[in-house]
């Protein structure tokens, strides 16, 4: 079943407000809550207009008086244009304020760069204290929602637009901070993040199952703080980890897998994503998901280019492991 | 509104010296420091921490204080002078400003007592105070929310955003105060980015504005302890002021901004605030 991420945020944490009279709901005017929201969320929800560094440093303020804020903007707002008080009001100070940033990734469509956020992850990733999670489908933003409490300091949550399909039902559901294994194989590690990545790794490890070779699916929906350990238990046996995410190639999710294998198990990784340009293409999220290849053809390729050259170099498709 | 007796006004008027004589003596550290606007702003310093401010140095956290914000975060030295002069933290410990090891950083940080949020980067204070205030708000508590910002800290928009808020969020336990000294870093608030009819600005921005004499530590004192002057309006004491009051060398110059003390100069100054001290 397709469900918007951001919908499934909106209407599991109205009763979160009721149950935690400590909660806020403030809105920078997205249009994501009606009328019929407010009455029921009360003086607990406030639309604070169109000023995304009013509305994270009220946030801030809020919080350092014990209140807990989700904070709601788009994803290229809250990390590009009011970085400096998300970084300094509230990370600095490791409030707890939560950050839901809609329209993540490619999620903004036809809107076109200047609502895209293809820079998010990494923003918000090296953020001191920051948890930064993307859920990949509507049931795990209910989890991660439900989560939130339990999360000490500020937290990030990229979340889409219009409504993306749910995952397969294979495993319990995401925990904030472990990464999820929705697959496993002996040969290769795929990890992604969000919707159509995730979806796109499970697809190519099927494919790449006929052809006979076992690739691991992580779902590494919590890229802070990073789930080291499981990336490295999959990827010790490995040949190649191959990453996928919705944005740019610097810095998200690639970024943090190459960093963290490069100190702790060295092992080739393949970074796709959006290649370094703006996008020029009009269309919807799945378009251009399609149109800049961010597809489990893509990771097939990929898989298929890498080993052969291995295979050609005389290199072994498996690593000696001597624990 | 509260009129002062004659003792307290005495009394703040010797706070704000004594102020004035540990930034003269923080800025012939090592680093330096921005002596300026540390003393452009020590008369409103000294009114609000020793008659406005509800806060008590020995219960730093207690949640029904009073906030107060120092939104022009370079006057640190300003603030950390009033701090330690009020008891939240030694006098002594006032020496290892900017020094490794001491907690009193260039920039106001939460480690030092009685920093509620650390600032600096200008244009972030009205903000938090708005946070601040519309928590109080709903904890039903009575505490108010003292944002101290510089003139030109008003260019920063987010100034302006957060100002939009507080009024139409009715924030009338929130109070501003500007320290309109008039000069920034190169030059002139006014020759650079004119901001002149200021009180006009804040009013048709829905505050309840009042323009007054900014070294006056008395009638400060007045005024902001009557805040809100209007029922349902944020209030911004516009206080005039002169950058670098106190010291003839350097008052309205742009120069008292960031200023290394010398040995020489800092013996200068020391003499100019005694002479400051002795003629009232």
């Amino acid at each position: 079943m397709s469900r918007a991420t951001r919908e499934a945020y909106r209407d599991r944490l109205l009763p979160l407000l009721h149950r935690y009279p400590e909660l806020m709901c403030l809105d920078s005017d997205t249009g994501l809550f009606n009328a019929d929201y407010a009455v029921a969320a009360g003086d607990q929800y406030l639309n604070l207009g169109i000023a995304e560094h009013n509305l994270m440093g009220m946030a801030a303020g809020m919080a350092a008086s014990g209140r807990i804020p989700f904070v709601n903007t788009m994803a290229a707002f809250a990390t590009s244009r009011a970085l400096e008080a998300v970084k300094i009001d509230i990370a600095y100070n490791g409030l707890p304020v939560r950050i839901m940033a809609t329209h993540g990734g490619l999620a903004a469509g036809h809107l076109g760069p200047t609502h895209q956020a293809l820079e998010d992850l990494a923003v918000m990733r090296v953020l001191p204290g920051m948890t930064v999670v993307v859920p990949a489908d509507a049931a795990a933003t209910e989890a991660f929602v439900e989560q939130s409490p339990n999360v000490a300091g500020p937290l990030y949550v990229r979340l889409g637009r219009k409504p993306t399909p749910a995952l397969p039902v294979t495993a319990p559901p995401p925990v904030i901070g472990q990464a999820q294994t929705l697959r496993q194989g002996g040969d290769l590690v795929l990890a992604a993040c969000g919707p159509y990545p995730v979806l796109a790794c499970l697809a190519a490890a099927e494919v790449l199952a006929g052809q006979g070779i076992g690739a691991t699916v992580l779902n590494m929906h919590t890229l802070c703080p990073f789930d080291t350990e499981a990336l490295v238990a999959a990827a010790r046996p490995a040949s190649l980890v191959v990453t996928l995410e919705e944005h740019w190639r610097s810095g998200g999710l690639g970024g943090a897998v190459a960093e963290t294998l490069a100190e702790e198990a060295p092992t080739r990784v393949l970074r796709l994503g959006m290649p370094d340009k703006f996008v020029d293409e009009v269309g919807n999220q799945e378009h251009l998901v399609a149109h800049y290849d961010l597809t489990a053809e893509r990771v097939v390729r990929a898989v298929r280019t890498a080993l052969d050259t291995t295979a050609r170099s005389g290199r072994t498709d498996r690593k000696e492991y001597v624990p | 509104m509260t009129v002062l007796r004659a003792q307290e006004r005495d009394t703040l008027d010797a706070v704000a010296a004594r102020i004035r004589a540990h930034v003269v003596d923080m800025c012939a550290g090592p680093e330096g420091g921005h002596l300026g606007g540390a003393f452009s702003s020590a008369d409103i310093l000294a009114a609000l921490y020793f008659s406005v401010l509800n806060v008590d140095p020995r219960r730093p956290d207690d949640p029904g204080r009073d906030r107060f914000l120092l939104s022009k975060g370079h006057a640190a030295v300003g603030l950390y002078a009033t701090l330690a002069e009020r008891g939240f933290f030694p006098v002594g410990e006032l020496a290892g400003y900017g020094r490794p090891g001491s907690r009193l950083m260039g920039h106001p940080v939460r480690a030092v007592p009685g920093v509620e949020m650390p600032t600096g980067s200008l244009g972030h204070g009205l903000a938090l105070g708005c946070g601040f205030a519309l928590a109080a708000r709903y904890a039903d508590r009575d505490a108010r929310t003292f944002v101290l910002l510089g003139d030109g800290e008003l260019q920063e928009g987010s100034v302006w955003e957060a100002a939009i808020a507080a009024a139409s969020l009715r924030l009338d336990r929130l109070v501003a105060v500007v320290d309109r000294n008039g000069l920034q870093l190169t030059g002139a608030t006014e020759g650079i980015a004119p901001m002149e009819p200021l009180a006009d600005r804040w009013r048709s921005f829905g505050w309840a504005v009042r323009d007054v004499d900014g070294h006056d530590p008395g009638g400060l004192a007045d005024h902001l302890d009557a805040a809100p002057w209007e029922p349902g309006k944020p209030s911004v004491l516009i206080a005039r002021t002169v950058k670098g009051q106190g010291l003839p060398f350097l008052a309205g110059r742009s120069a008292s901004h960031y200023v290394s003390l010398s040995p020489r100069n800092h013996a200068r100054a020391v003499r100019a605030l005694h002479a400051m001290e002795a003629t009232g």
